[in-house]
């Protein structure tokens, strides 16, 4: 099986004055094409940074990345921004919904971007498999936590990715709330056959997926698979 | 890469623009709010400007009555008298100012007799009441009056009036007749009689100024070439050629100027709501950047999360322009009524389309160069802003801000140059924006600075939490303090000048300053004068002799010797005048020398020395020491420039511009000006009327009555500047109201955390008071010091009047902007106060 996103000797420094802060360092692995992989570690370990990179929302200060058989450091950022486009899907741990956007402008924006005519009537169809076809037109601010991650959902798999990735998606819902939504995130995932990399403090979360990532201080501390199908 | 870039179109992004949009609408429409008036402002004086050039070429006939006059302020020379008969005038007039007394109620007032011969107007009419009088007064042999003369003395048609030894009836209220406005015989109102009663009056005298007009028609002629021909023989009998068309060109121009400054106050007006466009959008994007962050999150590219943004304020810009420009159309209704005591005419008005283009366009493209700062933090956001969230993601990229500025600049620098159509005036004004709007920006940073280093830390919490508001994120102090600083500049700026204006014309009760001045004083009637002045008990301040003569030849070269540059031309007109001219042993307290030496007394053998203005010297070309040959009445005298001098024109004495030493004129026929005081304003209207009943040919200019009626004037004036100044004063405050409620969601969210945490209605408020009241007074206070400057450079440099500035801005401005801007904040907390804390942040801010 042949890997969406290959990482190789990655380093993140954050220069403040003459102080340098490195965030990350010899991060290499590798994620295979369709497989679930979550990046576990305590906070101010580098998750979020790393996730940023891996999407091409940040770069790096050395290393490369490859995404979808791209060399990230090849683009610019509006190149990077077509690909997460065409490419990428995103679930954040606030949702990150537009607030001046209804349910359903939000979800076919990553459609209307790529200009798919039909955006609205798949749309509509996303919002009814997640649940939300009566809140269409309901704005961010008049849904629930819950709701407002099932559209960042919806949102995320609207432009069919080949990769995903979810920045703690439960991360500001309660538990119960939270185990609906990873339900539904992995039943579209394994519908959809994209592959998941996901941050996650939560263990039980991280053994449910195929490959987990540890990290601490900004290193690699192990990269193992799991027992999980 | 650029293959798999966005398929999204133009479509999309203003899909987009909308979605976004009509979730902010109430804030976009605040920021529109902050154009409109300033758009509107420069519609409405554009398409007036517009109509008045079209009405005057239009109107050009009927505004001088005649196709072409030809005027002399003298009795035309022969070759003069023979040009006008072969050229056959169709009307003639004789004009002089003089006293009128009204039998009927012994009421007596200065006027301006024209005394007319034939059918003039031959274009436009004479309006009077009743209808026909115009047509009629020639055949009844009656007067003409003007309207508001005859409803101040309560006299009728149907009552006389006395004109010297004249007495007439008066046929007809005068309400207007071609070439005459309200303001320009407003001291001395006129009065049409026959031409030949012209002659019973008495009044054609020595000293009397007079002027003669012939009025012509034909239609036909070739004016401009008939101009060219005639005008230097008719200059060189100091006679004029006016034709219908220079006339109204001159018009034209002198309207023009009224209208490029009100242009500019219009113009200021727009920048105040830029400022504020500037600053709302700053805060907006700034809210907005969150979610330029997930849209490039989500794939869209750096232009079109700019176009989303871009396309919004374009069209803010092009709905502001449009309800500008419908506003300012609907405005230009009103300045005919706001200018109708200075136009000449009645102005039909009529919409052209190139002002509203001007409005639209204006509205876009400003909107845009104000907006492009805070618009292009959405360039440089990055995507990574959605992990992050940093708060403060806005990037400052130097180079694209310096540039922006500096477009900004050019912008207002070329708009000026526009309007001003002259580049160092328009320089002059964007230097003055520019250093104006800096200054205050300035003391608006230093004030910051200066309580974050001085913080009252022993002050009570209340008071120390609304100053730490001045300076909390996302404050808008600077902006604040602009556009309530500006608004109370201008209003300041314009109560000074008029202040320095009016103190010119202010007369003290001092009983040195003379508030009555008698002209034409014939010699015979000086000691029965001076015997009346002093059977009323009245002293004369001044009893000045004064003789007319007129320059001959200037360093013995005569006018028709004399080459024909621009120095010459301007030496011309001192050939063409007639110099009234005094004398005396000694300078009085209005004159400097400036060079040469001052010779009070002539002495025998000795050239006649005489001292003249620096004004005559500039334009006469004269130095100390050339010669001057003067034509006395037919008497050739030479003289020769002993002195200059300098004379303050502004003083209310009776200044001179050739000076004689005594011992040379006192033997020239002449005539004398008195000037007296008057105690009571009753006691100089029974004066004046004893005066013109005993010595009818006497002109009494009393310069009480003549005050009033400056002061009318600067009053009118200062009505049209209000007027225009409203739309900055509004502008600003609507620039305030945006300000207030683009805060409003954070100070929501600290008085509702306030509220939670148990503060009282009460000190909410207080806080939220203090703080703009700091803000009005910072604001305000700020304006008023500025335009106390800007009026001492004006006094000192522009009216040359020392300035003593009035309280009331400080006393009335300061205290009612402070209270309005404490107002408007103040309507903000309304809901915070009213509902629970939970209510108000779900309300407000999700």
């Amino acid at each position: 099986m042949s890997n969406i996103l290959k990482i190789n000797d990655l380093e993140k420094t954050y220069t403040s004055g003459s102080k340098k802060l490195t965030v990350i360092s010899n991060i290499t692995f590798e994620v295979e094409t369709g497989s679930v992989f979550s990046i576990v570690g305590p906070s101010g370990s580098g998750k979020t940074t790393l996730l940023g990179l891996c999407a091409g929302l940040d770069y790096p200060s050395s290393g490369t990345i490859e995404l979808c058989g791209t060399p990230l450091q090849d683009l610019n950022e509006d190149e990077r921004a077509a690909l997460r486009n065409k490419e990428v899907g995103f679930i954040f741990q606030n949702f990150q919904l537009l607030p001046t956007l209804t349910a359903l402008e939000n979800v076919i924006v990553p459609l209307e971007l790529q200009g798919e005519k039909k955006a609205a009537q798949f749309g509509i169809a996303l919002l009814e498999k997640v649940g939300l076809g009566d809140r269409l037109h309901h704005y961010p601010s008049q849904l629930s936590g819950g709701e407002q991650q099932r559209v960042a959902l919806a949102r995320a798999f609207s432009n069919k990715p080949s990769i995903l990735f979810a920045d703690e998606p439960t991360g500001n819902l309660d538990e119960e709330t939270g185990e609906k939504v990873i339900q539904l995130l992995f039943d579209l995932n394994k519908e959809a056959g994209t592959t998941l990399v996901m941050i996650t403090h939560d263990l039980d979360l991280a053994n449910r997926t195929q490959q987990i990532l540890r990290l601490k201080g900004g290193k690699i501390t192990s990269n193992e698979k799991t027992s999980t199908i | 890469m650029s293959k798999i870039n966005s398929k999204a179109n133009f479509q999309w992004l203003l899909k987009m623009a909308w979605r976004d949009g009509k979730a902010s609408l109430s804030r976009l429409l605040l920021f529109m709010a902050s154009i409109i008036l300033g758009i509107a402002a420069v519609v409405s004086i554009q398409l007036f400007s517009d109509n008045l050039k079209q009405n005057i070429k239009q109107q050009s006939k009927a505004l001088m009555g005649a196709d072409f006059i030809i005027d002399s302020k003298e009795a035309p020379s022969k070759k003069a008298q023979a040009i006008i008969d072969s050229l056959g005038a169709d009307a003639s007039e004789v004009n002089f100012v003089s006293m009128a007394a009204f039998p009927k109620n012994n009421g007596t007032k200065l006027v301006k007799v024209r005394a007319i011969e034939g059918d003039f107007p031959f274009y436009g009419n004479i309006a009077t009441t009743p209808e026909n009088a115009g047509e009629t007064y020639q055949n009844l042999g009656g007067a003409l009056v003007d309207a508001t003369l005859l409803l101040q003395y309560d006299i009728k048609p149907g009552d006389s009036i006395k004109i010297g030894e004249l007495t007439i009836p008066i046929t007809g209220a005068l309400k207007s007749i071609p070439g005459s406005t309200a303001i320009s015989s407003s001291v001395a109102p006129l009065v049409l009689i026959p031409f030949r009663f012209l002659e019973e009056t008495d009044l054609l005298q020595l000293g009397s100024r007079k002027e003669y007009q012939y009025f012509f028609r034909a239609p036909e002629m070739d004016l401009e070439g008939l101009s060219k021909r005639i005008n230097p023989i008719l200059d060189a009998e100091n006679a004029d050629l006016d034709t219908h068309t220079s006339t109204s060109q001159r018009l034209g121009r002198r309207y023009d100027n009224v209208s490029r400054f009100l242009n500019l106050v219009a113009f200021i007006a727009l920048l105040l709501g830029c400022i504020g466009i500037a600053s709302s959008v700053h805060i907006y994007i700034k809210e907005k950047l969150q979610s330029v962050a997930i849209l490039k999150c989500l794939g869209a590219s750096r232009k079109q999360t700019f176009l989303i943004y871009l396309l919004q304020i374009i069209s803010i810009g092009f709905v502001g322009g449009l309800i500008g420009s419908a506003i300012g159309t609907a405005l230009q209704y009103a300045f005919p009524y706001i200018l109708q005591d200075f136009l000449p005419f009645d102005v039909a008005i009529s919409i052209s389309i190139w002002p509203i283009i001007l409005g639209v366009s204006l509205g876009v493209f400003m909107s845009v160069l104000f907006a492009l700062l805070p618009l292009l933090g959405t360039w440089y956001v990055s995507p990574l802003e959605v992990l992050r969230g940093s708060g403060d993601p806005l990037q400052k990229p130097k180079k694209a801000r310096m540039a922006v500025l500096i477009v900004i600049l050019l912008f207002i620098y070329l708009f000026s140059y526009w309007i001003l159509k002259d580049a160092l005036h328009g320089l002059i004004f964007t230097a003055g924006i520019f250093i104006t709007s800096a200054i205050m920006a300035g003391i608006s940073q230093v004030f910051i600075k200066w309580i974050k280093k001085y913080f009252p830390s022993s002050w009570g919490y209340t008071k120390r939490q609304s100053l730490l508001n001045l300076f909390r994120p996302n404050n808008q102090t600077m902006v604040l303090v602009l556009a309530i600083g500006l608004g109370t500049f201008l209003i300041s700026t314009l109560y000074f000048t008029k202040d320095i204006l009016l103190a010119k014309t202010s007369i003290e009760n001092k009983k040195s300053d003379a508030n009555i001045i008698l002209l034409d004083v014939q010699s015979e009637q000086e000691n029965a004068l001076l015997e009346t002045f002093k059977s009323k008990g009245l002293d004369v301040i001044d009893n000045i002799p004064i003789i007319t003569m007129r320059v001959e030849r200037i360093r013995g070269k005569s006018a028709n010797t004399i080459s024909n540059d621009s120095t010459a031309r301007r030496m011309k007109g001192i050939f063409n005048r007639e110099f009234r001219v005094t004398y005396r042993d000694a300078l009085v307290e209005t004159e400097e020398i400036l060079e040469g030496k001052w010779t009070g007394q002539f002495v025998k053998g000795n050239p006649i020395y005489i001292s003249i203005t620096d004004n005559v010297a500039k334009d006469a070309n004269l130095k100390v020491g050339d010669a001057v040959t003067f034509n006395i009445q037919g008497v050739v005298m030479e003289t020769v420039v002993g002195s200059i001098r300098k004379v303050d024109w502004s003083s209310m004495k009776i200044n001179f511009n050739i000076l004689f030493p005594t011992g040379v004129l006192e033997k020239a026929p002449q005539f004398n000006v008195m000037s007296a005081y008057v105690p009571s304003k009753e006691g100089s209207a029974a004066f004046q009327r004893d005066l013109v009943q005993q010595y009818p040919n006497i002109t009494i200019l009393d310069l009480r009555q003549v005050f009033t009626i400056v002061e009318d004037i600067l009053d009118k004036i200062s009505w049209i500047i209000n007027f225009m100044a409203f739309f900055s004063i509004l502008t600003g405050f609507i620039v305030l109201i945006g300000s207030v409620r683009n805060s409003k969601y954070q100070r929501i969210k600290e008085s509702v955390l306030l509220r939670t945490l148990g503060a009282k209605s009460k000190q909410i408020l207080e806080i939220t008071a203090l703080e703009y009241v700091y803000l009005g007074i910072l604001g305000s206070l700020t304006g008023i010091l500025l335009s106390l400057i800007g009026s001492q450079l004006l006094a000192t440099f522009l009216f040359k009047e020392p300035f003593v500035p009035s309280a009331i801005p400080f006393l009335v401005f300061l205290p009612a902007i402070t209270f309005l801007v404490v107002l408007i904040g103040l309507s903000n907390m309304k809901s915070v106060l009213k509902s629970p804390p939970l209510e108000v942040l779900r309300k407000e801010v999700s």
